[in-house]
C-alpha cells in the first residue's frame, strides 16, 4: 500500500530540516526524503558557518528579508535545539581610502535592510580592538548581530527535533518525479517507490532547479553551483573571535577571516561558477586566492597552521526578485506557485541560506495558511531537542559523573577534538543515526583536528563495525562505494598463536 | 593497578622513549614511576612496525619493532614501573598535576615530582601539505595504513600511489607489495630522498617500485573512492611544471610526508616549543623550559632510528629521577646551541657546561641540503673551532651525531653560545 502524507519535503539540508521542524508543530503527517546516506551533505556541508547580519543582500529582495529575520532567530534556536552559536559580531574593513565610499554604501544598505546596531569605527579604533588587523585599515563597519554557528549541528538538531515531533525521515531516497493529477501534485516517485502527499516541498538545494522543472515550473531557472574553497587554521596557533570581511566588490562578499565555534579560524571562500553539482574539489589556484584575500585583512596569517581544507557549493540561481521595484537577478525563490497546486517551491537558496533557513520556514507556514491550509497546532509539540553530552565541553567533575554512568565516555578516541567512544556510540544509535564515518564527524567533530583522523580512523571503523554488526569492510566514509578497506591481508600468518 | 596519587616520576606515553625514561628513572633512584598510555598495550607505534631494522645500535641485533619494544616492556615491568593503560591524559599543569580519563578509572588527578613527556609524534596530513582535489575515501597516512595491515589484518586498497619518500611510506610500499597490492609509484617533491637510503634500497629498488623525485600530487580525483591522482613534476621552487602532468589510476593515496612532534600537552604545561623542531627547547638532560618537566624521544624532535629514541629516553629518565629525589633546581648557566650553515636544527638547544665535567655531551642534528661529498661537522665558539668530526656525506634523512668532548669544558663554559655547522671538506 502506498503511504500517504500531508507533506513530503525533498531534501535534508538546513532548509528542508528547518522546514520539517517548523511544520512538525502542526497536526500533519510529514516525510522528509534525502538522497544521500545522511542529511547535511549538500550545500549545508560546506560554508563559512557564518550567521550573516544582513547588510549584503539587495534591499527589498527575499534574501534581505529572510537574512535579517533569520539572524534574529538564531539565538533562541540554538538554545532550543542545542547547537553551538556565538554572536561575536563582524567587521567589514576598508583597506585604503578607495574602499570608503563602497563601505558607506554598504552601511546605508544595511540600515535599509533593518540590520541592528551598525556602526562605523575608525581604523585606529579597529586596531585597538583587533591588533592583528591590517594597519592600513582606514575604517570599518561593525555589525554586532553577526554570528558563527556549527552548521552541521544546526541542521542535524533541527531534523532530530522534527523526528521527535513525529516527522519521518528516509535516507538514500532520491526524488525522481512528481505524480500529477492535472496541475495538482498528489505524490512523488522515488528510487524506493511512490509516496502520496497533499503538499510537496522542494528543498533540494543544488538540485532545486531539476525538481521544479519536473513540475513544469520555471524552465528558465538554473542553478549554477558557485564553488567556494576554505582553509581551517589550528586553534593553538591563532586566536580571533569575530569575523572580518573585506569591503565587498561586485564579486560577492569577499574572503572572510573568522573565528569558529570550535575556536579554530576559518578563511575563505573564493567564488567560482562551475557546472558539476558534485565537484567539491579544492584547487591550488583557489586556495592561493583565499590566502591572498585573507592576508589583506590579517597580514600575519600563514599557511603553516592549516589543519583542513575543503570546498563547498552554493546553490546560485538566476531568479529575478519578485518585488517589482527591485532590479536583482539572483534572489531566493520562496513561493507557492499558482500554476501547480500542492507545491512549496524553494530555490536558489545560496548564501545567506544558512542564516535565512529558519525565517524561510516561518514564511512558508504563513504562505500555507494563506493558501487555505488549516494548520492546527499540536498540544504536545516539543521545540526542545536535548543536546547530547560533549566530553570536551564538560568540567572534570561532569566528566567523572558521565564516565560513572557509562564507562565508554572514559575512552577518548579522537585525541585532538577530545571525542569519546561514548559520544560516538550515542550518535550511531541517535534518533537520526550516524552510520558512516563522515556522519559521525559532522555530529562530533571527530577527525577534524590537527591529525585529521590519523589516530581515530581505524578505531572508529571498528566501533562502527561492532555497533552496526557489519564487517569493517562494509564501513564507509560516506556511503556505498566509499568503503575504507578493500579486503583482508593474506591468510596463513598467525601472530603469537604458537604453543 | 596504579592508584597512588603522587609519583616521583610520571611518564606520558609507553613508546620506546617513555619506556626507556621509566626504566632509567627506576635505576637512578626514583621510588615510584608510572607510565600513562592511551593505547591498550605498551610499546607505542613499534607494535605496528613488524619490519626489522630496530636495535642495530643498542643491541647489535636486527629486530622487528614488537620484539624491540618487548625487551623494554619486560625491563620496565621487572624493575617495578607501574603502567596505566587505556588512559588518556587530558590536561597537565606547569606544577605537574596530570588529569586523566579512562573507562575503568574515570577522571583522575595524579601528581608528579618530575614529569617526562614522551607522546611521540604524529604524521603530517593532507591538509598540511595542502593537497588539492576531492575528499574521497582512500587517502590515508602511511601509519594509518600500517596499523590496518599489520595490526588489524585489513588492506586499505589494491592499487597505491605513495606521496613522500619518508621511511614509513617506503616500508609500506614493500609491505603492501607482499600482500599482493600494486604500488604504482612513490612521488617525492624534494630533489632528494627524505627517508633512509637503506629503506630505498630494501623497500623500493628490490621490488622494482619507481621513485620519482621532484614530483608531487597535483590533485586527487574521485568523489566516493579515490579513482586516480594527477602527478606533476616540480621545479626547484616546488612550482608545478606545466605539461608534465600525468594521471595515475589508483584506489589509494598514501601520505608519507613527514612527522610532527606531538606537543599539545606540552603547551598546556607551559613548555616553550622550538619552531624548528616543533618540540620543546631542551638542555642536555632533556629538561624543558618548565622545571621538573622533561621530554624524551620523538616528542623532542623526529629521530631517524628508534635506538636514538631509547638513548634519549635513558638520559631524560635519569635526569627526571634526580630532580624528583633532590627536588631542587640548580640555577646553572646554559649555553645556547645555534644552527649554522646547512643545519636545520640541533638538539639539545642548550647545554649546561657542568654536564661536561662528567661526560661528553651528545648533539644531534639534521642538515637542510644533501651533500654527497665529505663534510666537517663543526662546533664553533665565534670563529674558534671547539670540536669537529668528519662525515662521508650528509643527508637530510639521516641524523648526524657529534659529541662535545669533556676536554672542551673550558672553552664551552666561557661561551654564551656555540654554533654547529656542516661544511664541505
Amino acid at each position: 500500500m502506498t503511504q500517504n502524507f500531508d507533506v513530503i519535503i525533498i531534501g535534508g539540508g538546513i532548509v528542508g530540516s528547518m522546514m520539517a521542524r517548523s511544520l512538525s508543530r502542526y497536526k500533519l503527517s510529514i516525510l522528509l526524503i534525502e538522497k544521500e546516506t545522511d542529511i547535511c551533505m549538500g550545500a549545508t556541508s560546506g560554508n563559512s558557518a557564518f550567521v550573516h547580519a544582513g547588510y549584503d543582500p539587495v534591499p527589498g529582495s527575499l534574501k534581505a528579508y529572510t537574512n535579517v529575520e533569520g539572524n534574529e532567530l538564531y539565538e533562541q534556536l540554538s538554545i532550543d535545539l542545542g547547537f553551538d552559536f556565538e554572536r561575536n559580531g563582524d567587521y567589514v574593513v576598508a583597506i585604503g581610502q578607495e574602499d570608503v565610499p563602497a563601505l558607506e554604501r554598504l552601511m546605508a544598505q544595511g540600515k535599509r535592510n533593518g540590520v541592528p546596531g551598525l556602526e562605523m569605527i575608525s581604523g585606529m579604533e579597529l586596531l585597538k580592538r583587533e591588533p592583528l588587523v591590517n594597519p592600513e585599515a582606514v575604517c570599518a563597519m561593525w555589525a554586532p548581530s553577526g554570528g558563527t554557528c556549527d552548521p552541521f549541528g544546526a541542521n542535524i538538531a533541527a531534523c532530530e527535533n522534527a523526528i521527535q515531533n513525529g516527522v519521518q525521515v528516509m535516507l538514500e531516497t532520491e526524488f525522481l518525479d512528481f505524480i500529477l493529477e492535472g496541475s495538482r501534485i498528489t505524490g512523488i516517485r522515488t528510487n524506493r517507490g511512490e509516496y502520496l502527499c497533499r503538499w510537496a516541498v522542494n528543498a533540494a538545494g543544488l538540485y532545486a532547479d531539476d525538481v521544479m522543472h519536473k513540475a513544469g515550473l520555471r524552465p528558465e531557472f538554473k542553478i549554477q553551483p558557485r564553488r567556494g574553497e576554505y582553509y581551517v587554521l589550528d586553534e593553538a596557533e591563532i586566536e580571533l573571535k569575530p569575523c572580518f570581511f573585506p569591503t565587498p566588490s561586485t564579486a560577492g562578499k569577499g574572503i572572510l577571516v573568522a573565528g569558529t565555534v570550535h575556536g579554530n579560524v576559518i578563511i575563505g571562500p573564493n567564488a567560482e561558477v562551475i557546472e558539476d553539482k558534485e565537484d567539491r574539489a579544492v584547487t591550488s589556484a583557489g586556495l592561493q586566492e583565499v590566502i591572498c584575500g585573507a592576508k589583506k585583512i590579517i597580514p600575519s596569517l600563514t599557511l603553516r597552521p592549516v589543519i583542513s581544507l575543503f570546498a563547498g557549493l552554493r546553490a546560485y540561481g538566476n531568479a529575478p526578485c519578485e518585488n517589482p521595484g527591485v532590479d536583482y537577478g539572483h534572489d531566493f525563490i520562496i513561493e507557492i506557485p499558482s500554476k501547480i497546486q500542492g507545491l512549496v517551491n524553494l530555490g536558489g537558496i545560496e548564501s545567506p541560506g544558512l542564516t535565512a533557513a529558519p525565517a524561510i520556514a516561518i514564511r512558508v507556514i504563513e504562505m500555507l495558511k494563506d493558501a487555505g491550509e488549516k494548520l492546527e497546532e499540536k498540544k504536545d509539540w516539543n521545540p526542545v531537542r536535548q543536546r547530547r553530552p560533549r566530553f570536551r565541553h564538560l568540567s572534570m567533575e561532569e566528566r567523572a559523573n558521565l564516565i560513572r554512568k557509562d564507562e565508554r565516555y572514559g575512552r577518548v578516541v579522537c585525541r585532538c577534538e577530545m571525542v569519546t567512544e561514548g559520544e560516538i556510540v550515542a550518535e550511531i544509535h541517535a534518533p537520526l543515526p550516524a552510520h558512516t564515518y563522515d556522519a559521525i564527524k559532522r555530529r562530533t567533530w571527530l577527525g577534524t583536528g590537527r591529525c585529521l583522523g590519523g589516530f581515530d580512523l581505524p578505531r572508529v571503523v571498528n566501533i562502527l563495525s561492532r555497533e552496526l554488526e557489519v564487517s569493517p569492510l562494509e564501513v564507509s566514509k560516506k556511503g556505498p562505494d566509499s568503503e575504507f578497506l578493500t579486503g583482508t591481508t593474506k591468510p596463513g600468518m598467525t601472530w603469537g598463536a604458537e604453543g | 593497578m596504579a592508584n597512588k596519587e603522587t609519583y616521583d616520576v610520571v611518564v606520558i606515553g609507553a613508546g620506546p622513549g617513555g619506556l626507556a625514561a621509566a626504566i632509567a628513572a627506576m635505576q637512578n633512584g626514583a621510588r615510584d614511576v608510572l607510565i600513562i598510555e592511551r593505547d591498550l598495550e605498551p610499546g607505542g607505534i613499534l607494535l605496528q612496525c613488524i619490519h626489522n631494522g630496530f636495535g642495530l645500535e643498542i643491541f647489535k641485533q636486527d629486530l622487528p619493532g614488537p620484539s624491540y619494544a618487548q625487551k623494554f616492556i619486560d625491563d620496565a615491568i621487572s624493575s617495578g614501573v607501574e603502567l596505566l593503560l587505556d588512559t588518556m591524559v587530558l590536561d597537565i599543569t606547569p606544577d605537574r598535576r596530570i588529569f586523566t580519563a579512562s573507562r575503568k578509572g574515570g577522571i583522575r588527578e595524579i601528581k608528579a615530582r618530575a614529569l617526562v613527556l614522551a607522546m611521540g609524534c604524529r604524521e603530517r596530513t593532507r591538509a598540511q601539505v595542502r593537497l588539492p582535489g576531492t575528499r574521497p575515501a582512500g587517502v590515508y597516512t602511511a601509519g594509518t595504513a600500517q596499523r590496518w595491515v599489520n595490526v588489524e589484518g585489513y588492506m586499505p586498497g589494491k592499487k597505491f600511489v605513495i606521496l613522500g619518500s619518508g621511511d614509513i611510506g617506503m616500508i609500506m610500499a614493500r609491505r603492501l607489495t607482499f600482500e599482493g597490492a600494486k604500488v604504482e609509484r612513490v612521488l617525492e617533491v624534494m630533489p632528494f630522498l627524505t627517508g633512509l637510503t637503506r629503506n630505498y634500497v630494501q623497500c623500493l629498488l628490490d621490488y622494482d617500485i619507481e621513485l620519482q623525485l621532484q614530483h608531487t600530487v597535483k590533485r586527487i580525483i574521485g568523489n566516493k573512492r579515490v579513482e586516480a591522482i594527477e602527478a606533476v613534476a616540480v621545479d626547484e621552487k616546488w612550482e608545478p611544471i606545466p605539461g608534465s602532468e600525468e594521471i595515475i589510476p589508483c584506489d589509494t593515496l598514501l601520505l608519507s610526508v613527514g612527522l610532527i612532534p606531538e606537543n599539545e600537552l606540552s603547551r598546556k604545561a607551559g613548555v616553550i616549543l622550538d619552531p624548528l623542531t616543533a618540540g620543546p627547547f631542551v638542555d642536555d638532560r632533556f629538561e624543558t623550559s618548565v622545571p621538573g618537566v622533561f621530554a624524551a624521544g620523538n616528542v623532542v624532535h623526529v629521530y631517524d632510528l628508534v635506538d636514538w629514541v631509547t638513548q634519549a629516553g635513558f638520559v631524560s629518565g635519569k635526569a627526571a629521577a634526580l630532580y624528583a629525589v633532590e627536588q631542587e633546581h640548580k640555577a646553572e648557566k646554559k649555553i645556547l646551541i645555534c644552527s649554522g650553515e646547512n643545519v636545520h636544527h640541533v638538539v639539545p638547544q642548550h647545554v649546561c657546561a657542568d654536564s661536561l665535567k662528567g661526560a661528553d655531551i651528545k648533539l644531534q642534528l639534521r642538515v637542510k641540503q644533501p651533500v654527497e661529498t665529505a663534510v666537517w661537522v663543526e662546533v664553533r665558539k665565534g670563529a674558534n673551532l671547539v670540536s669537529r668530526r668528519a662525515e662521508r656525506y650528509a643527508r637530510p634523512g639521516e641524523m648526524i651525531t657529534l659529541r662535545l668532548p669533556v676536554k672542551a669544558y673550558d672553552e664551552v663554559q666561557s661561551a654564551d653560545e656555540l654554533t654547529v655547522a656542516v661544511v664541505k671538506r
